[in-house]
């Protein structure tokens, strides 16, 4: 036996380590995206975003002040101040080498003094201080060149937030997309929910021909691919007055949530204790009242994580809404055709995207984490039967 | 009005109305229709209890009839008919002209290599997943991120990885993880590694898989154990079908295997990947794999901890290696589940719609079925083309139709 145990002590070494890199391979898109959404479009464009958590090496091109802000000691004419600040850079940054001119950007150490002959002379010290001094006054309306290589600290911010959130931008804004895509969710998640619970217990424990019928079909509608249902509905919905708006997509999401909440459902009904049902009975119950006091209470499980799916699965939604729901004003926009109507046309602003994806994916995943013993109940009783 | 309090009336409204019909109508059977009371209370009890489970199932027997059953049936005569022409018969015309598009033909090719590439690679590093995450302590808190992208949405992912596939110029610091990776190759050992050796191993495992279903599936026929196997009639054609598919998809990979050792890779050029052709294929699929690995682990993960433990220490007493264990003795068990979970992935695949939508439209020659039909319903306005594309998603919907309900009615007996 100790051959065994030894090597199964060697084999758990692969596995977490097998495990941890899968994890990483997993979980790394994401982050990419998440840790994005808290660059600027500068730091998004030049460098990877996995460079964003370490300190970066940057070379900038930045001017010193403008000469009308000169002064005069004795008679030197001086202008001085931060470097980074003067361009608007972060303080933070530290310079390594720079130079005055775009063919020598690393002839100087900091605190070195570089002579630029009639222009004057420049001493820049690490933190970006600079002083420039000239015999001569200062002319021009720009300041000088300085080419600096520098050391940037990690840095975020929240801005993109901001602009996608609270802005109010047209194009960008996510606010109005995201309350739509609310309205379009909770009603289309409760109102399967209560529909297919009565039938569900109708179909568990109720006696009537035709139930095995009727099993078997919410089974095969299980499958049916709701790519058939668009145009039939459409027409359906313009031509009773419904047209495009709330009230057909929260039909359609009903709809097509059904078969599964009916499955899933009765499923777990048909598994309560037969014992409490009966005893209800005979006390008198009617079957509303056996259904609203005991069967409800006791399938919060089934009914929880019915509720998961369909939240997730209209919260995420494109197609459903983009048939029944988007008209051609787009004031009922939901997020993930925003997202795709991005893609269009900011599709090299990766803030924007990025943040706005954020977003869209921030509710479903706290539902997920939060929810998730009830999710993975339902994925089970719905698929290992 | 604000829309957030529109949405919250009609939230009201809408669900106070379900629970309200429920309600009032099982009032009204009970109080006014067939009162329990009175000389017929015997009768009127019987009565009403023949009327309460169409009450109950009503709004959904209405709502699955209209919103699925109908469609079916409504969209294949929609197929039939010409929408120009006033909705004249016109018998299958719609689908010869579908035939004759060779963007349909494209998208059916797609289809089908993702009908393969997907369920395949999402159930193997599922049960890849399950298996390493069921042994060790902190399994729980992996698998729960490895499923944490069934909470995104597919268009959510769509950006994710175009983040991941996204190409600078060569002058550029690479912004996209993979031409980072790409850029960091040039024709070196690591090089052939991970590009040439690591594929080909993965494409060689595939190839012996496809060999070993064709011997799985021509056993019976050629050793004549059909008669003993209770195999009936019908499985012949069956597993002819499935080996000359296999057949074909063992030629593909050793094809591939082969061209990818004689293919001259373009180290140092940053790859618009999302347009190469053919390959590009594979950049979306890794998306829908990213989505689904974490469903099949998760379903596997359970089926293998409901693997009787006994059967596995016997097979330590016996002096299995954990390899043997776990394909000897652990997959043959779970081989129903397994066969689930391909299902399941099977009918996302089908449908598979907003990753190609949001991230190429199709373009590049990454068409599928789906968005095919999206593109002929409401960019071409061709109702008919477009119901016919829909019916042949139906059609390739139907053996797994046909196989839950039967396996359902199984279940019920």
């Amino acid at each position: 036996m100790s051959s065994i145990a030894g090597k199964k002590s060697g084999l758990t070494w692969v596995v977490h380590i097998s495990v941890i890199a899968l994890v990483l391979l997993w979980l790394f898109p994401t982050v990419g995206l998440f840790v994005s959404s808290f660059r600027t479009a500068d730091q998004i464009s030049t460098s990877g975003w996995w460079k964003a958590l370490f300190t970066q090496e940057q070379n900038l091109v930045l001017r010193t002040a403008a000469p009308e802000t000169q002064r005069q000691e004795g008679a030197l004419y001086v202008i001085d101040g931060n470097i980074f600040a003067d361009n608007e850079e972060s303080t933070n940054a530290t310079i390594t080498v720079w130079g005055v001119s775009s063919r020598a950007i690393a002839d100087y150490e900091p605190g070195d003094t570089a002579d630029m002959g009639d222009d004057g002379r420049i001493t820049l010290e690490a933190n970006g201080d600079y002083r420039l001094e000239n015999d001569a006054e200062f002319s021009g309306r720009r300041g000088e060149r300085v080419f600096v290589t520098a050391q940037t600290p990690p840095q975020f911010t929240l801005a993109n937030y901001e602009q996608v959130l609270f802005s109010g931008s047209t194009t960008d804004s996510m606010a109005k997309a995201f309350f739509n895509t609310l309205t379009v969710t909770i009603p289309a998640t409760i109102i399967p929910i209560v529909v297919a619970a009565f039938a569900a217990y109708a179909l568990a424990w109720m006696r009537f021909p035709g139930r095995a019928l009727l099993i078997a079909a919410v089974v095969a509608l299980l499958v049916v691919p709701l790519q058939l249902a668009l145009i039939p509905l459409l027409r359906l919905h313009l031509g009773i007055g419904i047209g495009k708006g709330y009230l057909g997509v929260w039909l359609a999401h009903t709809g097509f949530g059904l078969p599964l909440a009916v499955y899933l459902l009765r499923n777990y009904m048909v598994g309560l204790p037969r014992d409490i049902i009966e005893n209800a009975k005979v006390d008198g119950a009617t079957d509303f009242q056996i259904f609203t006091r005991i069967i409800l209470p006791l399938s919060f499980p089934a009914l929880a994580s019915f509720a998961i799916f369909q939240f997730l699965w209209t919260w995420n939604d494109l197609l459903v809404a983009k048939v029944f729901l988007i008209d051609a004003t787009g004031e009922t926009t939901v997020m993930t055709n925003q997202i795709v109507e991005l893609l269009g046309t900011r599709g090299g602003n990766w803030e924007i995207l990025a943040t706005a994806a954020f977003v869209s994916i921030a509710v479903p995943l706290i539902v997920f984490f939060v929810m998730q013993r009830y999710l993975v109940r339902g994925l089970l009783a719905g698929s290992v039967k | 009005m604000h829309p957030a309090v529109q949405g919250l009336i009609t939230i009201i409204v809408g669900v106070g109305g379900c629970v309200g019909y429920f309600y009032l109508s099982n009032q009204f059977l009970d109080k006014v229709l067939f009162p329990p009371r009175g000389p017929n209370a015997g009768r009127n009890i019987n009565r009403a209890n023949q009327i309460r489970p169409w009450l109950f199932l009503f709004p959904a027997i209405f709502a699955l009839g209209l919103y699925l059953a109908y469609p079916v049936f409504e969209t294949l005569r929609l197929s039939l008919t010409d929408r120009d022409a006033g909705g004249a018969f016109v018998g299958l015309d719609n689908y010869s002209q579908m035939a004759s598009e060779p963007k349909f033909w494209e998208a059916m090719k797609n289809n089908m290599l993702w009908l393969i590439v997907v369920p395949a690679a999402s159930t193997a590093f599922g049960l890849l997943a399950a298996q390493l995450t069921d042994r060790i302590s902190w399994g729980n808190i992996a698998k729960s991120l490895i499923f944490m992208p069934m909470a995104i949405s597919f268009v959510g992912a769509s950006v994710i990885f175009k983040l991941v596939y996204d190409t600078r110029p060569v002058d550029q610091d690479q912004i996209g993880v993979l031409n980072a990776f790409w850029l960091s190759f040039d024709g070196g050992a690591l090089a052939v590694l991970f590009l040439r050796l690591l594929p080909a191993t993965i494409l060689l495992a595939f190839a012996a898989f496809m060999l070993y279903g064709i011997y799985v599936s021509l056993r019976p026929l050629l050793w004549g154990e059909a008669e003993r196997g209770g195999g009936s009639w019908w499985t012949m054609p069956l597993r002819v079908v499935v080996a000359l598919g296999s057949g074909w998809l063992f030629w593909l990979s050793v094809k591939s295997i082969f061209n990818l050792f004689t293919v001259s890779m373009p180290y140092g050029e940053p790859q618009t990947w999302l347009t190469v052709p053919f390959w590009n294929n594979f950049f979306l699929m890794v998306v829908l794999i990213w989505i689904q690995t974490g469903f099949a682990m998760v379903i596997l993960s359970a089926a293998l901890r409901g693997i009787p433990e006994e059967t596995i220490e016997a097979a330590i007493i016996d002096g299995a290696n954990p390899f043997d264990i776990f394909f000897k003795i652990k997959i043959p068990q779970i081989m129903g589940t397994i066969v689930v979970v391909w299902t399941t992935i099977t009918l996302v695949v089908l449908k598979i719609f907003d990753i190609v939508f949001a991230m190429t439209n199709g373009q590049w020659e990454t068409q599928v079925l789906a968005n095919y039909m999206y593109d002929k319903l409401f960019r071409a306005n061709d109702w008919g083309v477009g119901s016919a594309s829909a019916i042949v998603i139906m059609l390739l919907v139907t053996p797994i139709l046909v196989w839950n309900v039967y396996n359902a009615r199984k279940e019920m007996r």
